[in-house]
């Protein structure tokens, strides 16, 4: 069957922060640009995004983004890329106030200024007193950008495809990425979209573990098609677990809560984060708030007739402030909690959150892979956003870094394949064999007959991931999750769909998100169970410290053969002096 | 207070169409077993699970992206924010009114999107941009409150009889609210030429205030009051 196909100069994969913005910029520059997102863009995760964006804007304390550099690295546990790091902390200043100038409409100082909040891992003048760097819209950051985006985009005049999910990539046998394989969901047709560069904006996968604060469409669509073209992902093992998740549910409750002074207390009452970070206290790092809730609970402090949470107290603040900074966060607990934060605590649990791996980027969004003499550009392949990893989160991000990732590098990403596109200005030949392989997994499921259906695999999956692969992980532990993991993948290749029909069939979608979240788990299970160190997110009490001799560097997980490979970490950033590891200190 | 903390048999029932095999829609019952914080999403998907083919939109599940707006006893809500046990059984759960059913209670939302997009939904400005921020004052900032936290889910504009009755004309209360966003956004450089866009019979002044709107935004938001204050400041602008 020939498929039907368009050809556009770009194609962008999601419609979040890091698509939309690059969409933004090529639209503007005069280019075709084809949008595909398996949800109205709006809809996209994004718009979950609650404290804020950081730039040293200097709004309300001293900054400077040198300053802002040597948190991010800090936070990172010394694995960020630290030329990556300081060219997104240059850039943050300028992208917020292009965003600003786009209609954001950010929260104001008296003088009519950006309001910037405290966060958490932020400090002035390399280690001092706290920073206030978080550019906020209320506690509604993310929306009020993914909005302002789209608004803009409208204005471009960009294409969009709403509600096409993109099943594989197509790449050629030279290497070079010719476009994707898409389905719409409405009609269940298939098509080819041609383009000369395809940007990789899909988000995240939190959806591989069971308690997590994402949204249902994060099952990691962009790095589950990067790996089955032969990409490797780079540093898995590391994924974020929020500290304050609404408990049992794994509602984001935002940090934001913390910088505006509120903060966690245990059973006794106890503000136990002034014995784990005595200088930052509650805006420590989130892998170290993280790792105190789970001790706290560990050695029966827990809150509840199971104990089996801690309580973030806000009561002591002013109404007026809840109401005027934090609507959002007092709607959610009352709806998901049941609790008024104005009268009461909210009772919270770390809940799995962000990946700080990803598909390994150069920081113009390119693709790299390994060659044998240092890395290689996947010719027309970028990718921007949580889906990539830039470096610049290493083994911890932290909070309001997010969406200046998304945003800074989808920017930059835009402005690298307008370049590329004048450089390559013709398509090139697509080979009927690459369709072919591409359009596999969705012949696959057209397969009849019984075997297990996707909601029970999806769920025994994230069960094994939050078992195997969660805050505290030990060699015995991790060894059974892979080797259950791949037992189970296995098992994959028996389930089946009951619904074949075409129109809006969710259920289908369903099953090539299990794929994506299969590959992905697989990867964040192998990738962890090789690094023998405590580093940021990455917590082994059977390896409780880190080990700069052997472990600083970057891990490359390929899906072929499940094996790994290491890069080194670049430690030199463009014009400043190198930050050398240090003990991590809160 | 006796709360059973157990799980409850509770019965719903959804509608159901599929275009390939249904030549018209019908009501399906499924019983669920609920629990206490259950919110009616987690009742949709409980049905899913034992039934793939059932089909509807969602996706954050905490309120904030708007795709599972639903009609259920007859009210537009968003399907995640919902306890059930707010409602009362048999839960009568239906796509939104007045847009073509795609499947189940999915409906084609097509109209509403363009009824956005005729406001012209982005800022205007006619000077350049300054090297920083533009600056607002926090009172010009606080009139946005109320307007710029639309999640687009379509209760409002799908619950709105002017909405129904003239869905090519009347641009409904989503887009009126925007379109309110961007006329009291002080930083907004078109405020004339956006209000003059709204003149004639229908686009703006088929809202009969039937507040239909203000009752069901998930968000708590006053689409009506927006019409309201765009009506004043049309008439301001008149004299």
């Amino acid at each position: 069957m020939a498929l039907a196909r368009r050809r556009f100069d770009t194609l962008i994969i999601g419609a979040g922060g890091a698509g939309l913005n690059a969409a933004l910029q090529l639209a503007n520059s005069g280019l075709s640009v084809a949008v595909v997102s398996k949800v109205f863009p709006t809809r996209s995760h994004t718009v979950a995004a609650q404290g804020g964006v950081n730039a040293a804007l200097a709004n309300v304390l001293p900054d400077n983004w040198h300053w802002h550099m040597f948190d991010t690295v800090k936070g990172s546990d010394y694995l960020g890329d630290q030329d990556a790091i300081e060219f997104m902390c240059r850039e943050a200043i300028p992208t917020v106030y292009e965003l600003e100038h786009a209609g954001v409409p950010f929260s104001r100082l008296p003088d009519g200024r950006i309001y910037q909040r405290k966060f958490g891992g932020q400090s002035q003048n390399f280690g001092g007193e706290q920073a206030a760097r978080t550019c906020a819209a209320a506690d509604r950051t993310g929306h009020a950008i993914l909005h302002a985006l789209y608004q803009q985009n409208l204005r471009a005049k960009t294409h969009f495809f709403d509600e096409w999910f993109a099943i594989n990539l197509l790449r050629d046998d030279e290497g070079v990425v010719l476009g994707a394989l898409v389905i719409e969901i409405a009609t269940g047709d298939p098509l080819i979209i041609e383009a000369k560069t395809t940007l990789l904006a899909t988000g995240g996968c939190g959806q591989v573990f069971r308690t997590n604060s994402n949204a249902h469409i994060n099952t990691g669509d962009g790095m589950a098609m990067a790996l089955r073209v032969g990409v490797p992902l780079m540093d898995m093992e590391f994924f974020q677990f929020h500290p304050t998740g609404i408990v049992g549910k794994g509602m984001l409750i935002s940090e934001g809560v913390r910088g505006e002074g509120g903060y966690l207390i245990n059973k006794d009452g106890e503000r136990f984060m002034e014995r784990y970070a005595p200088h930052a206290k509650d805006l420590a790092s989130r892998d170290v708030v993280s790792r105190s809730i789970m001790t706290e609970i560990k050695e029966g402090r827990g809150c509840g007739p199971r104990a089996d949470h801690v309580l973030l107290k806000v009561d002591h603040l002013d109404e007026s402030v809840i109401a005027k900074r934090l609507p959002g966060i007092r709607e959610s607990s009352k709806i998901f909690a049941g609790v008024d934060p104005v009268y009461e605590p909210i009772p919270v649990f770390p809940t799995a959150h962000y990946s700080m791996g990803g598909i390994p980027t150069d920081r113009f969004g390119r693709v790299v892979v390994p060659e044998r003499h240092g890395e290689e550009a996947v010719p027309g392949l970028y990718a921007a956003g949580e889906c990539a990893c830039a470096s610049v989160h290493g083994a911890n991000r932290l909070g309001g870094n997010s969406l200046l990732d998304i945003l800074v590098f989808g920017r930059l990403a835009g402005k690298d394949i307008r370049d590329y596109v004048r450089e390559n200005p013709y398509h090139r030949n697509l080979d009927e064999a690459v369709v072919e392989a591409a359009i596999a997994p969705l012949e696959r499921w057209e397969q009849g007959g019984e075997g297990p259906g996707v909601a029970e695999m999806r769920g025994t999956l994230q069960r094994l991931m939050e078992d195997h692969a969660g805050v505290f992980r030990t060699e015995a532990v991790m060894q059974e999750g892979v080797d259950k993991l791949t037992d189970l993948r296995e098992r994959l290749a028996g389930a089946r769909l009951r619904d074949h029909s075409k129109a809006f069939n969710t259920a289908r979608i369903q099953a090539l998100e299990l794929d994506n979240l299969f590959d992905v788990g697989m990867a964040i299970a192998v990738s962890a169970l090789h690094r023998k160190e405590s580093r940021g997110a990455h917590s082994r009490p059977d390896y409780p410290e880190r080990d700069d001799m052997q472990w600083m560097k970057h891990s490359l997980y390929f899906k072929a053969g499940d094996v790994m490979d290491y890069k080194p970490v670049r430690t030199k950033p463009l014009t400043v002096e190198t930050f050398p590891p240090k003990p991590r200190v809160y | 207070m006796a709360q059973s903390l157990g799980r409850e048999p509770m019965k719903f029932e959804i509608y159901r169409y599929h275009p390939e095999t249904d030549s018209k829609p019908r009501m399906q019952a499924y019983e669920v077993e609920v629990e206490r914080g259950m919110m009616l999403r987690d009742a949709l998907l409980a049905i899913q699970a034992e039934d793939e083919t059932f089909a509807f939109r969602h996706s954050c599940g905490e309120g904030v992206c708007g795709s599972d707006g639903v009609n259920v006893n007859g009210v537009n809500c968003l399907a995640c924010t919902t306890p059930v046990s707010e409602l009362k059984p048999p839960v009568q759960v239906r796509p939104m009114p007045g847009r073509p059913v795609i499947r189940d209670l999915v409906v084609d939302m097509s109209q509403f999107y363009n009824q956005y997009q005729s406001v012209d939904p982005w800022l205007k400005r006619t000077e350049p941009n300054p090297e920083h921020e533009i600056r607002q004052s926090p009172a010009h900032r606080d009139q946005l409150d109320g307007l710029y936290e639309c999640i687009m889910c379509g209760c409002c504009s799908t619950s709105c009889p002017s909405f129904w009755w003239n869905p090519d004309k009347f641009l409904g209360p989503q887009a009126l609210l925007t379109a309110a966003r961007f006329v009291l956004d002080s930083r907004d450089q078109a405020t004339a030429q956006r209000l003059d866009a709204l003149e004639g019979p229908y686009k703006l002044f088929r809202c009969h205030t039937i507040m239909s709107c203000v009752e069901v935004c998930p968000k708590g938001l006053n689409p009506t009051r927006a019409i309201g204050q765009l009506k004043a400041m049309m008439l301001k602008d008149a004299v």
